[in-house]
């Protein structure tokens, strides 16, 4: 009885998780596996069409020849680069309706013209007619004649499929694509945005951690760069930034904090003179990484604040006794207790923001120093239009979080062992 | 001790002070006030005075009095002597101060003799300066997307710093923007794909995960521990290392520029999510429940929907309005997923609109205003299910 009852449990498990393991076998593992297979080959976006076979059916009546009818089937190949093979045609007439000299290519049975087109090379064109005869010299309806579209049908290579693979693509990667700037932008986009966000994250959390009129209102005001869409947020601080007719700007100039507008997102370097060190700032990253800050400090300080409302008040009453300043408080008591918090959210705000395509593609669209290797692999596959390459830099990308998840998951394996 | 106690909360008050009058200055100036410097000395000077003095004074004068005879002062010096400003700003001016004296009431010679004065005083002001700083630079970018949406081209380039909503026109002017989206941009037609789009991905989404998460949650199966750390490997996996193929895939299949295409896609990056989720409250469901219907010879469906479901209608409903505002918000895919305007998603369109160099910046607002006030809608309205969800670990972004 309880063997029998485990194994109908066995089989309703893999029945209520079955189609959930399949969509997502589908859509993440499978194309993350793809990226692999198309890293290895050359392909442009172009190549990735199926050629088809093509028809546009023209009718034509023929003058002094009532009872005639043309039909003209402008055949083509939709590709200009691939050839089609063995091209079939199927095309339904009324019943009153034969063919007269029918192409030797075709034959005509139960109302239906049949065609074996062969081979059609790429770019191939073709006008094709057949001439009809109606047998009662009934009116012809043309658009009756025009709504039975023609059949076609044709083998054609899928370049995904074939087995050419070439090393090329990550030889291009790695050694041409100023790719240490590219690792180190991105580098510096992840690093910072998440350092950022968990420092802003801590101040707010601490902050609204007190008791103060309108504190829930407040928690949720937090929360609204990172639950609004981006697009919209995006394009409000394009505007925002506008160098020519930007609030920000305008706002600085006249309080004669600038001589000049600056361009914020357009500009890649700043020099920076401070007690005489210069040095270049990044400017446009600079900005990109403070949308960021923006945009993701809310998760910290949700996370920090969660955790700090969990910290036991006995301990801040026992510091208060020992006469312990509220820095000492902070430093000795707060802080280590939102030590675990703060790395597992630097990990996952690491991984997240090292992913981030969508930021700054919409700020910058990865100009002016801002390319990040997501944002290459979208350049790569459909400003350049070089698919291959765009799995090669996917393929650089998951390896690296392969490597971060290692991290990740190690320290999330330490702190199980630590409770 | 006491004199070096006094001098540093004097000038941390004078600090605080300051920068609230200056954030009242930037509003000021953005309401279309012609304001050329902030007079940060006198400013500092005054309120290091007052917060000096009121030290001394303490409780010897009604704090009513000593608050309207320090407004009256600074009003007078700030407001009329240095640069003449209309009667708005100074009762502005005049809050603050009260905000300001109110603050300071709670500060005398007894507490500054207190051996942590200084740092009291400075973390209860960063704090308050912290809430009021923070508030205005979250709330500024949606406060500037609204006005800019109920403004006209030429008033947002003759003066950028007016954000003042000039309420005396027409409601078809002052709305006009909203108009001119919805009849030639065709915005009508985005939101309901939008909307179904989501609404399909929260549909789907829950039949998949509700009995997945189940299963996890509950029965005993070979590799049921694989799963559960696969779902967490997954959810960190980034959509742009699977656009590349699924965009051949979806093409050579005639799935792009779908509504189903962005269907599957969106309930395939939800459903690890959802399940991580589900299975986590299912689990605080107590097991007697099910024993009990397993005596009764219920199968596991009925089991699902007769008891599970009622009970966890808080989770689902959260899970819900999560996955909602996911694929709502939803950019990468739709980006590469349609170029075809006819199948646009809100989002897209919005992009595909500024893609127009010529296109007014106040359409691109108001596009941007609708797209923005459903998700914040649900989020201030639901708040209480959604922050738990969200310190659950849920939400990517």
């Amino acid at each position: 009885m309880e063997q029998k009852l485990s194994k109908t449990e066995k089989k309703t498990a893999y029945i209520l998780t079955l189609p959930a393991v399949c969509l997502v076998f589908a859509i993440i593992l499978f194309p993350i596996f793809a990226n692999i297979w198309i890293s290895f080959k050359e392909v442009q976006l172009k190549d990735i069409r199926i050629p088809e076979p093509r028809a546009k059916e023209i009718v034509k009546t023929i003058p002094d020849e009532q009872n005639k009818i043309k039909i003209v089937y402008k055949l083509r190949n939709s590709s200009l680069l691939q050839e089609i093979r063995n091209v079939k045609f199927e095309d339904k007439f009324p019943d009153n309706f034969k063919p007269i000299n029918l192409h030797e290519r075709c034959n005509f049975k139960k109302n239906k013209v049949k065609c074996d087109f062969g081979n059609w090379p790429a770019k191939y064109r073709e006008n094709f007619e057949i001439i009809f005869e109606i047998k009662d010299s009934a009116k012809i309806d043309k658009k009756d004649l025009k709504s039975s579209k023609p059949r076609l049908s044709g083998d054609s290579d899928n370049i995904l499929l074939n087995t050419n693979f070439t090393l090329k693509n990550f030889k291009k990667v790695i050694f041409e694509n100023e790719f240490i700037d590219l690792l180190l932008t991105t580098f510096y986009y992840t690093f910072f945005g998440t350092v950022g966000s968990i420092v802003f994250g801590i101040l707010t959390a601490q902050m609204v951690n007190q008791k103060f009129y309108g504190r829930t209102f407040m928690r949720s005001v937090l929360l609204f760069p990172y639950v609004a869409p981006v697009v919209a947020l995006a394009y409000t601080w394009e505007l925002l930034l506008d160098p020519n007719s930007g609030t920000l700007n305008s706002l600085l100039v006249n309080f004669q904090i600038l001589d000049t507008p600056i361009n914020l997102l357009g500009q890649k370097y700043l020099d920076i003179n401070i007690l005489g060190f210069s040095f270049k700032l990044r400017l446009a990253l600079t900005t990109v990484i403070i949308f960021e800050i923006w945009r993701y400090f809310p998760l910290a300080f949700l996370f920090i604040l969660a955790r700090l409302q969990a910290v036991p008040k006995d301990l801040y009453e026992a510091a208060d006794v020992d006469g312990a300043s509220p820095f000492q408080k902070f430093f000795k008591i707060t802080l280590p207790q939102i030590t675990a918090v703060i790395s597992i959210l630097f990990m996952i705000r690491f991984i997240w923001n090292f992913n981030k395509f969508e930021d700054v593609f919409l700020l910058t669209g990865g100009a002016s120093g801002t390319r990040t290797l997501p944002i290459n692999v979208y350049q790569q596959g459909f400003a350049i239009s070089d698919i291959g390459m765009g799995s090669a830099v996917s393929i650089v990308i998951v390896l690296l979080l392969l490597l971060f998840m290692f991290f990740y998951f190690k320290l999330l394996g330490k702190r199980a062992d630590e409770n | 001790m006491k004199i070096k106690n006094l001098l540093i909360y004097s000038i941390i008050s004078s600090f605080f002070l300051l920068s609230l009058i200056s954030i009242w200055k930037i509003l000021v100036t953005l309401q279309g006030l012609k304001l050329e410097n902030f007079n940060t000395q006198i400013i500092f000077i005054l309120g290091f005075l007052f917060s000096f003095l009121n030290i001394f004074i303490q409780e010897r004068l009604n704090f009513i009095v000593k608050f309207l005879f320090f407004a009256i002062i600074f009003v007078f010096v700030d407001g009329f002597l240095i640069s003449k400003l209309p009667i708005w700003y100074n009762i502005g001016i005049v809050f603050i101060l009260y905000f300001f004296a109110s603050k300071t009431k709670k500060y005398n010679s007894k507490f500054l003799n207190n051996e942590h004065s200084t740092q009291l005083i400075l973390f209860d002001f960063l704090t308050l300066f912290g809430i009021v700083l923070f508030s205005f630079v979250i709330l500024f970018p949606f406060y500037m997307m609204l006005v800019t949406s109920f403004k006209t081209q030429i008033a947002l380039l003759v003066n950028p710093l007016d954000f003042s909503i000039d309420f005396n026109q027409d409601l078809k002017d002052l709305f006009k923007s909203y108009f001119v989206i919805f009849t030639s941009y065709n915005f009508g037609k985005y939101i309901l794909t939008s909307t179904i789009v989501s609404l399909g991905t929260v549909f789907i989404t829950l039949i998949f995960s509700i009995p997945a998460a189940y299963a996890i949650a509950r029965l005993n199966f070979f590799g049921k521990t694989f799963m559960s750390t696969s779902i967490l490997i997954i959810y960190m996996f980034p959509a742009i290392v699977l656009v590349i193929p699924l965009y051949t895939v979806f093409s050579q299949l005639g799935l792009r520029n779908s509504i189903s295409g962005l269907l599957i896609v969106y309930t395939a990056t939800t459903l690890p999510v959802a399940i991580y989720m589900l299975q986590g409250y299912f689990k605080s469901i107590p097991k007697e429940l099910e024993e009990a219907a397993i005596l009764d010879k219920l199968s596991w469906f009925g089991i699902i929907i007769k008891i599970i479901l009622p009970l966890s209608i808080p989770a689902i409903s959260s899970v819900a309005l999560y996955v909602f505002m996911i694929a709502w918000n939803e950019f990468l895919f739709s980006l590469m997923f349609l170029d075809n305007p006819n199948s646009f998603t809100l989002s897209r369109a919005i992009q595909y609109l500024s893609g127009d160099a010529e296109t007014p910046r106040q359409y691109l607002m108001a596009g941007s205003v609708i797209v923005t006030l459903p998700v914040l809608f649900i989020f201030v309205y639901f708040e209480k299910y959604l922050v738990s969800g969200l310190t659950a670990g849920s939400v990517k972004g």
